[in-house]
């Protein structure tokens, strides 16, 4: 499904990514770790088509086709989410302006149907229900004035609406306390198919716990160090990065 | 993204058309006798004609003003004709049929048309093109309700105690350069009577074009609200694209009697001129109006077209309780200048003013707010709000902000805030990793800053003005 091979980013005049390689096949969920200023949020925003973030080197293709030619939105159309860090506050333009605006472009880019302001309206009132957001949440101004919490439910809330192929959550854990990290876990579990995969970008093993990762890859300095399965972000939460520091890269992703 | 955003701010003008109609027109150049010439073709009493001259020896004392925040050549108002007019009108159509298919035409390709039938449901309409009025809707059905909307030509034949009464009394004919000009030399514009205690049951709204070329338009507006009535009026205006500058110079005047309302909305998108700053309207313009006790002037402004706009809507708050606001969207881009805002004058007690106004400036750009919030001795209890938000799209235009306060009260209250802010990229990148295209993202992040604003248009205008933006913003993106 997506495929980076020797994926090579400067973000102005500093190389981050320095030949990184995953493979990510339909309906697994990969768990990125690694310390800060490892890369993990770079991953993200390249993959999504972020303008300042420059492909140096290397290729990425979704269903074998080249990503990194497409503009960011026909990206978002062929099914590319990214759940971000920090959600960005656009004054005045009502959360269920602004999703039915997304839906309607998606579907368009899809061939198909848009959705009657009936089905979407009742569609949004579930997916808020889902992450327990209040529905007065729609017609607020997307993200304005919402608390962090808000604003990552808020995220995982579109991602329900937009029913993507592959998801990318940026440390969508970071700032939440446990019930809020219980809810979006629970939102994105419930999206878990066998068609739809999953890139988790996060520092702390504790959202592993809910959200269970097929591998987990550990990120240092532009490239995956090691992978594994969910046992290594435990040995990870125990041991810290540094003794990773050392390890050769595994076998094939240099 | 600064460029795709650039890309997605040109856009064609799609009411450049010019419509082939036969025109009268004067000889550019202005005298006196000109003065008389206008008066004459309007069939105009006596003491409108010494009106106009009286006006007209007192611009020649005037100075044009130049404290505004915008560049343009000198004007020589001697290179303007000061009316035109199609010549089918000269007979005065008297109805619908008999007015010329090709003046119909153009205000079905302006997106008004004028046959009742297929009109907005609840919209009269006042047409203006160039210097007269060519035809004025549902006439009958307002004088059942006793609203009185015609041509102001005609209202000074036919209600001259009422026109006498109170032309030039809010706005006085030496305000200020253009208002006195447009004193000596208007042509034609809206009358409006609401009769006490009358609810008009329909909006009005008056649609400008101006169509030859070298011509100035200078209409003038004067509504009067008798005690305890509403109304709600609408003017939209646009001209043809052309390489030189055309002046408009309106006077709008508004009277609220006692517990009236008047609710005043503009969507102004005149000829802006090119990406270089050709050609354009000038567009220099005084509206005022006076509120007596208990009565509430509203204004609302979306200001889209014109390469130079000079203009204040404001209110005289003379009657105790009365109400002033103002409500605002001003877009610049390419070489537009805006210099806009409004005056508060409060006098009474208790009199309460709210601006809000939202400059977006894009392109090479200057918009400016000026505003003035004056509380005087007499104005116990006064309260003034006002916000004022700039929006910069690009890194070439500019967004300036010139609030004067006096307050002589010290029981007044006045508050301003003021913001500046980008569209940026990251709420562009939002956009479009959702599957927005740049130039959709663009076009919502812009509606959402001006929403308050919106939310104050009727709403069949509201969507009007929305869809106006949008076009505005509108362009090839690839």
């Amino acid at each position: 499904m997506l495929s980076i091979k020797n994926l090579q980013v400067r973000v102005e005049d500093k190389t981050i990514l320095k030949g990184l390689n995953l493979e990510v096949k339909p309906g697994e969920v990969h768990a990125i770790m690694g310390p800060n200023g490892s890369g993990k949020s770079t991953l993200g925003y390249t993959l999504s088509g972020r303008p300042g973030y420059e492909v140096e080197g290397g290729s990425v293709t979704i269903d074998g086709a080249d990503l990194l030619e497409l503009e960011a939105e026909d990206r978002a159309r062929a099914g590319l989410f990214l759940a971000f860090q920090y959600p960005v506050e656009i004054p005045g333009v009502s959360n269920m302006e602004f999703l039915k605006a997304a839906l309607d472009a998606q579907h368009k880019a899809q061939d198909k149907e848009p959705m009657s302001s009936r089905d979407f309206l009742q569609a949004a009132r579930a997916a808020c229900k889902q992450v327990n957001l209040p529905a007065e949440f729609l017609k607020r101004g997307v993200n304005e004035g919402f608390s962090g919490g808000e604003k990552k439910r808020n995220e995982i809330m579109q991602m329900l609406m937009l029913q993507p192929k592959i998801c990318i959550l940026d440390e969508t854990d970071s700032g939440l306390d446990i019930d809020a990290l219980q809810v979006v876990a629970n939102g994105v579990n419930s999206q878990r198919s066998p068609e739809r995969s999953f890139i988790v970008v996060t520092h702390y093993q504790r959202l592993l716990d809910y959200i269970k990762p097929d591998f987990v890859h550990v990120l240092s300095d532009g490239k995956i160090v090691k992978s594994g399965d969910s046992s290594l972000a435990l040995e990870l939460e125990q041991q810290g990065y540094a003794w990773l520091q050392d390890q050769p890269a595994p076998a094939g992703e240099e | 993204m600064t460029e795709q955003i650039d890309r997605a701010l040109q856009r064609e003008y799609s009411a450049g058309f010019v419509s082939n109609i036969e025109s009268e027109t004067f000889a550019p150049g202005l005298d006196e006798d000109v003065i008389r010439r206008i008066s004459a073709m309007k069939n105009e009493p006596e003491w409108m004609l010494e009106w106009r001259l009286k006006a007209y020896r007192g611009w020649l004392e005037m100075e044009e003003p130049t404290w505004a925040h915008v560049h343009y050549p000198k004007i020589n108002y001697q290179d303007i004709s000061y009316y035109s007019a199609p010549k089918s009108m000269k007979d005065k159509p008297k109805s619908l049929d008999e007015v010329d298919p090709e003046l119909l035409a153009t205000y079905e390709k302006l997106g008004i048309p004028l046959l009742e039938q297929q009109m907005l449901a609840g919209v009269a309409v006042d047409a203006v093109f160039d210097s007269v009025s060519v035809v004025t809707t549902f006439r009958e059905k307002l004088a059942e309700a006793g609203v009185i909307f015609c041509p102001i030509s005609e209202a000074i034949e036919k209600y001259p105690e009422l026109v006498k009464q109170y032309l030039g009394s809010v706005v006085p004919q030496r305000d200020n350069y253009f208002a006195a000009l447009n004193c000596a030399v208007f042509t034609d514009g809206s009358f409006v009577y609401i009769p006490k205690g009358t609810r008009c049951p329909m909006e009005l709204s008056t649609y400008f074009r101006i169509n030859e070329q070298n011509t100035g338009q200078f209409e003038r507006t004067l509504i009067i609200a008798e005690e305890g009535s509403y109304v709600s009026y609408l003017e939209g205006c646009t001209a043809p694209q052309r390489d030189e500058n055309q002046l408009h110079a309106a006077v709008v005047e508004l009277v609220a009697l006692d517990g009236a309302e008047i609710k005043y909305s503009t969507v102004q998108n005149w000829y802006p001129g090119d990406e270089n700053g050709k050609g354009g309207i000038y567009n220099f313009v005084t509206k005022r109006g006076i509120c007596h006790n208990d009565a509430k002037i509203s204004w609302t402004q979306v200001e889209t077209g014109s390469a130079v706009t000079w203009k204040y809507p404001s209110c005289i708050l003379k009657g105790d309780n009365s109400i002033g606001e103002f409500y605002s969207v001003a877009l610049t881009r390419g070489m537009q200048q805006a210099d806009t805002g409004t005056k508060m004058i409060h006098l009474g007690k208790n009199t309460r003013s709210t601006i809000i106004s939202k400059g977006i400036s894009a392109g090479r750009s200057n918009n400016s707010y000026r505003g003035l919030v004056r509380m005087n001795s007499s104005a116990t209890g006064a309260r003034n709000y006002t916000q004022c938000d700039s929006l910069l799209i690009g890194d070439q235009c500019g967004a300036h902000t010139f609030p004067y306060v006096e307050s002589r009260n010290p029981s007044a209250i006045v508050e301003h805030e003021a913001t500046t802010s980008k569209v940026s990229d990251e709420q562009m990148f939002l956009c479009q990793q959702r599957g927005l295209d740049p130039e959709k993202a663009v076009s919502m992040i812009v509606n959402g800053f001006c929403k308050e604003v919106f939310k104050e248009l009727p709403m069949e205008f509201a969507v009007e003005a929305g869809k106006l933006l949008e076009i505005s913003l509108e362009g090839s993106v690839g």
